[in-house]
This record gives C-alpha cells, sequence and structure tokens, in this order.
C-alpha cells in the first residue's frame, strides 16, 4: 500500500500488526511503545522525521481505547491525569530544547544514546529489585488478593521511602481520593516535568519513566497507575502530534492502519491486568526498557541507524 | 475450566474474523477516499492538517472501540 504524505510503500498488514503488539503492551504497562513502533516504521524505510511524527499520532488513538477501558474499570485518576498532563508538556518543551542545544553543539546522537542505556538499564535494574523484594516479602498474599478480586490492592518493597515522600507537607496539598493519596502539587508537578523531559529529550510518550514514578514517588497503586498513565498520554501525545503535523512529520494515514490492530492489542491488554497484582505486572515491566537499551545499544556498535 | 477456554478462544477468534472484515473494507473504502485529500492537505494547509489529524485518530479509536465492544458483547453473547 502506497502512502503518499511519506512516500513510502508498507504492507498494512504489517502496520496493523505492529499496532496490534504495541497495543497489548500499551493496554497493559500503561506505555506509548514508541520504543517498538519507531523503530518497526523505520525498517520499512520510513524516514525518522515521520517514524517519530506518525508514532505519536498513533499513541494518541490507542491510549484513547485503552484509557476508556481502564476507566470502565476505575483505573484512571482524572485529576491526578490533568495536572500531570500540564508538567509534562512543560517537560517535553524543556527536553526538545536541550536537544536542539546539543544539535548545535554537535554531539546530540551520542549523549542521547548514552542517557538513553542509562535511564533503560537503571529503570530495569531499580523495578526489578524491587518488584522481586516486594513478592518475596509478601509470598502467597498477592494470589490470595488477586482470587478475592482485589488484585488492586498494592505492595511495595519501596513503600517506606514513598510514605516519606507523601508525607513532605509543601504547600498546596493536593488530595487524591480516586489513587487514596494526599500529595504536594509540588511533587505530582515534578514528576510530571521530569516524565516530560525525557519523552522530549528521548522521544515517545515517556510511560517507562512516568508509570514507575507514580508508582514509587507518588504511591499511587499500579493499576491506577497504569490508567492514569494512558489518560495523560492522550494529552501530552495530542500536543505532540499537533506540533509534529505542523512541522511535516506525521503521515497519519499509517497512523489509522497501525491503529486498527491496536484497538484489539489495548484490549486484551487491559484485561490482562484483571489477572494480575500490581508487583507482578512491574516484574513483567523489566524487560521493556531493556528492549529500548539493546536498540540503542545496536545503532551505538554498529552505526546503523534502525 | 478447559472447555470455558476453549469457548473463550473460539469466540475471541470469531471476534477477531469479523473485525478483520470489517477494517479490511474500512481500509478500501476511508483510506482510498481520503488519502489524495489529506495529502493535498499535508502540503497546502499544515495547520488545518493538523488539527484534521488529531480529529481523524481520536474519531477512529472511539468508532472502532465501541465497534471491537459490540462485536465482543454479540459473539461472547452467543457463545454462552
Amino acid at each position: 500500500m502506497f502512502f503518499p504524505i511519506s512516500n513510502s510503500h508498507i504492507n498494512p498488514v504489517y502496520l496493523v500488526v505492529v499496532g496490534f503488539v504495541i497495543g497489548i503492551l500499551g493496554g497493559f504497562f500503561g506505555v506509548g511503545g514508541s520504543f517498538i513502533a519507531g523503530p518497526a516504521l523505520r525498517l520499512m524505510g520510513v524516514d525518522w522525521n515521520y517514524a517519530v511524527g506518525t508514532d505519536l499520532a498513533h499513541i494518541v488513538g490507542k491510549s484513547i481505547v485503552a484509557a476508556r477501558k481502564h476507566r470502565s474499570l476505575g483505573n484512571v485518576d482524572l485529576k491526578l491525569g490533568l495536572i500531570m498532563a500540564v508538567g509534562t508538556i512543560g517537560g517535553a518543551e524543556g527536553g526538545a530544547q536541550l536537544i536542539q542545544a546539543l544539535k548545535r553543539a554537535g554531539n546530540v546522537n551520542s549523549v542521547v544514546s548514552w542517557v538513553a542505556i542509562v535511564v533503560y538499564v537503571g529503570i530495569s535494574v531499580f523495578m526489578l529489585w524491587e518488584s522481586h523484594k516486594t513478592l518475596k516479602l509478601h509470598k502467597g498474599r498477592s494470589r490470595q488478593t488477586v482470587k478475592a478480586g482485589g488484585s488492586k490492592a498494592d505492595h511495595s518493597a519501596f513503600g517506606p521511602v514513598t510514605k516519606r515522600i507523601q508525607g513532605t507537607k509543601i504547600w498546596p496539598m493536593i488530595s487524591l481520593p480516586t489513587s487514596g493519596i494526599q500529595i504536594s502539587l509540588w511533587i505530582i508537578l515534578a514528576i510530571a516535568v521530569v516524565g516530560g523531559f525525557f519523552g522530549g529529550f528521548l522521544g515517545g510518550g515517556a510511560g517507562y519513566i512516568r508509570m514507575p514514578s507514580m508508582v514509587y514517588v507518588l504511591g499511587v497503586p499500579t493499576h491506577l497507575a497504569v490508567g492514569t498513565d494512558l489518560f495523560e498520554i492522550i494529552i501530552s501525545a495530542s500536543y505532540g502530534t499537533f506540533t509534529h503535523a505542523i512541522k511535516g512529520n506525521v503521515d497519519i494515514l499509517i497512523a489509522l492502519v497501525m491503529h486498527t490492530g491496536a484497538v484489539i492489542g489495548a484490549q486484551i491488554g487491559v484485561v490482562a491486568t484483571q489477572y494480575f497484582a500490581g508487583p507482578k505486572i512491574r516484574l513483567a515491566f523489566v524487560p521493556l526498557p531493556l528492549i529500548g537499551a539493546a536498540i540503542v545499544i545496536y545503532t551505538l556498535v554498529t552505526g546503523h541507524k534502525l | 475450566m478447559k472447555r470455558d477456554a476453549a469457548k473463550s478462544l473460539r469466540a475471541f477468534a470469531a471476534e477477531l474474523a469479523i473485525y478483520a472484515v470489517l477494517v479490511t473494507g474500512y481500509f478500501f473504502l476511508v483510506l482510498h477516499v481520503l488519502g489524495g485529500w489529506l495529502f493535498r492537505l499535508e502540503t497546502q494547509h499544515r495547520l488545518l492538517y493538523a488539527f484534521i489529524a488529531i480529529l481523524l485518530i481520536a474519531g477512529q479509536a472511539v468508532l472502532l472501540d465501541a465497534i471491537a465492544t459490540l462485536l465482543f458483547r454479540l459473539v461472547r453473547g452467543r457463545s454462552r
């Protein structure tokens, strides 16, 4: 099938399958899946600028489906998502500005690659340690809670640190009844700005940073973090799609085709979260940033741009 | 338990098959009609294209989600 906007020939079945796989990951983990979608489009000969912009457009559609489904299961904290969207957009602009500065300095590729490797591996190692320790501490309990229909009850080995962060009383304090926490607005905004910054700097929706941050720093239960992250991604990815479309980086026809597969994948991913307790979802999340790190290492070592 | 799983799998396969037929029709009807128009819009009116792009992907998300959910209910309802 010919896509005139990006001037590329791609088999639509390939796009639907890629969308389906990313849809499952998005529905289950609350991530945009840009670390797979970008290289997958690039592999078909789509230019990088179109791969990045088109991926963002596809993320908007997929997140709408997954967030709607999560909302029907009570997994979305709208108030938290809206506050975070403001910080994410601000942070994304900061990340994009830093990219521009590095471009001018002439070392953007190596700096972004090394930062990406450190961030991705750091997240994976930390989540592996935390979820493994939590599962060990609460052995047997998670299975009981899932069986009792209480899979949303969450435990974390990082809990004491989270409690201390929640105890930091900096005005104004925001009450989030859906997530069952009360926390300073500035802490929420800081998390959102950091997530947005890495989204603007490393590309994509940065769900691989925001979802763990919501769990470990804010103390949001994992299921709610996944649903709220998806809701937040709708807003921030829409903004990203709009700015990229104005710059001529979005082939909406490719995004529409990819999205037909993502609709089914996202539904499967969301339903699957109901069968796993929080620490198991976090443990299953561990390989995702590692895939991103492996792709970056591959491009560094071989010099190929996937 | 095994019979339930087999039933669910059959229902899901039926849902996928119906969805695939609908989506194939959608490719040929909607994308062929919209393709040329969107291409012209992208080259001549970028700002309008940016708005239309977001509206299209959001509209498709709501529409396909509704269709998938309806299919899910219909097929599951019949398999019981």
